[in-house]
């Protein structure tokens, strides 16, 4: 496969179907660090599939995913698992913090199952919470805060690791106007501040403006916004 | 925008020359349009013939740029009406998007196209409107929000249209 120049994650030719119904039918990606790319489509067009994918969670059926040179089939489980936890961050729309720990604990988290110790790990998640300007909630559980700021902990977490690309599924999708600006203008901001690649998927135009282009996902297949000009 | 009602609006804090008058629109109003002085006198003397304003003095040196202008009772009231009065929402009936979508159909060209470089034409100016917001002050954050909202309507009618294709495409057809 010939990934674009500078090109950081790239896939070609994505395939994958559930029993009958075909999710990904031969879809194409790239991205460069420090880049936001929005992914977008209507529902069940194959988007998180997509992500999915690009991840390493799910395994396409068909075509080629390279991350940094190395193409992701030829990886094993552990190899993948590594990859997720230290290269790739994370953020869903909903319920990713573990309710028994509290807020700096949950950024922490992906450290501290690298190996990192704790007081080091905590250090570095407090310095990431302040980023986020959640760091007065360090000690809070996440049932004691909102939903705004408990996707911002969620955000931190993500970048805590400093992962090179961060894949971000509906990340505003469950709250409002104002907190989802501010989420995606601070989740933009860190992500460039250290050059983090940012897969976004989302539905939603005001969100998709903040990324540097498009690809559009429709009956599986994708389209390259920029490039289609 | 009535500029005359703004003008008056903005009389309603004391008697102001018309220069000050078209700075003041310019710094809150008038972001990516300023007045031209052309409108603004023109503007005061039509508020000036109905008797919304009156000369409230002219300094020495006389010329049409020296008059001081203070807003009457009639003019108060006048501002007050028009606020009060709801704007008419615009109804976007005659939509050349959804002409486009038809005639693309009609000639059998993809209607699919052009609903991806529509949208990618509307997100292209909601990214330019999302960076003024993020740098700007409350006041351009506002305007941007008015705009960001009116062309997010537009994208999912996109979307909508988008999904209807086929069932669009067959009506074209009959």
């Amino acid at each position: 496969m010939n990934a674009p120049a500078g090109s950081l994650l790239t896939a070609e030719g994505l395939r994958k179907a559930y029993g009958p119904t075909v999710a990904l039918d031969g879809a194409d990606f790239s991205i460069h660090p420090g880049e936001v790319v929005a992914v977008m489509g209507p529902s069940g067009s194959g988007k998180s599939t997509l992500l999915h994918c690009l991840a390493g969670i799910v395994p396409p059926d068909a075509g080629s995913i390279m991350y940094a040179g190395r193409e992701l089939a030829t990886m094993n489980d552990a190899e993948r698992s590594a990859l997720r936890r230290s290269e790739f961050g994370f953020v869903f729309q909903f319920g990713q913090l573990v309710p028994e720990l509290t807020c700096v604990e949950n950024v922490a988290l992906p450290l501290r199952l690298n190996g990192t110790s704790r007081k080091e790990a905590e250090r570095t998640a407090l310095d990431w919470m302040g980023r986020l300007e959640v760091d007065d909630l360090a000690g809070k559980r996440p049932g004691e805060v909102s939903g705004g700021q408990g996707q911002r902990v969620a955000v931190a977490r993500a970048l805590v690791t400093g992962p090179r690309v961060l894949f971000a599924d509906e990340p505003t999708g469950a709250l409002d106007s104002l907190n989802g600006e501010r989420v995606m203008e601070l989740l933009t901001d860190a992500a460039r501040s250290t050059n983090a690649a940012v897969v976004l998927v989302t539905h939603e135009a005001r969100v998709a403006a903040y990324s540097d282009r498009e690809i559009v996902v429709r009956d599986g297949k994708s389209r390259d916004m920029e490039r289609a000009v | 925008m009535s500029i005359g009602h703004t003008l008056l609006g903005l009389l309603e804090s004391g008697p102001r020359h018309g220069y000050d008058l078209k700075r003041a629109f310019d710094e809150k109003f008038g972001h990516d349009r300023p007045l031209h002085y052309g409108q603004v006198y023109s503007t005061m003397s039509r508020l000036l013939k109905n008797g919304l304003v009156e000369v409230d003095g002219i300094e020495a040196g006389g010329g049409p740029e020296r008059k001081r202008y203070a807003i009457t009772d009639a003019g108060i009231t006048d501002v007050e009406h028009w606020l009060a009065t709801p704007e008419k929402p615009a109804e976007y009936l005659q939509s050349t998007l959804y002409t486009k979508v038809v005639l693309a159909l009609l000639t059998h060209r993809d209607a699919g196209d052009i609903l991806d470089s529509q949208r990618s034409e509307h997100l292209r100016s909601m990214r330019i409107l999302t960076d003024r917001k993020r740098h700007g002050d409350l006041a351009d954050q506002l305007i941007c929000d008015h705009a960001l909202f009116h062309l997010e309507a537009d994208l999912r009618w996109l979307e909508l249209t988008a999904a209807r294709l086929d069932k669009l495409r067959a009506v074209v057809a009959k």
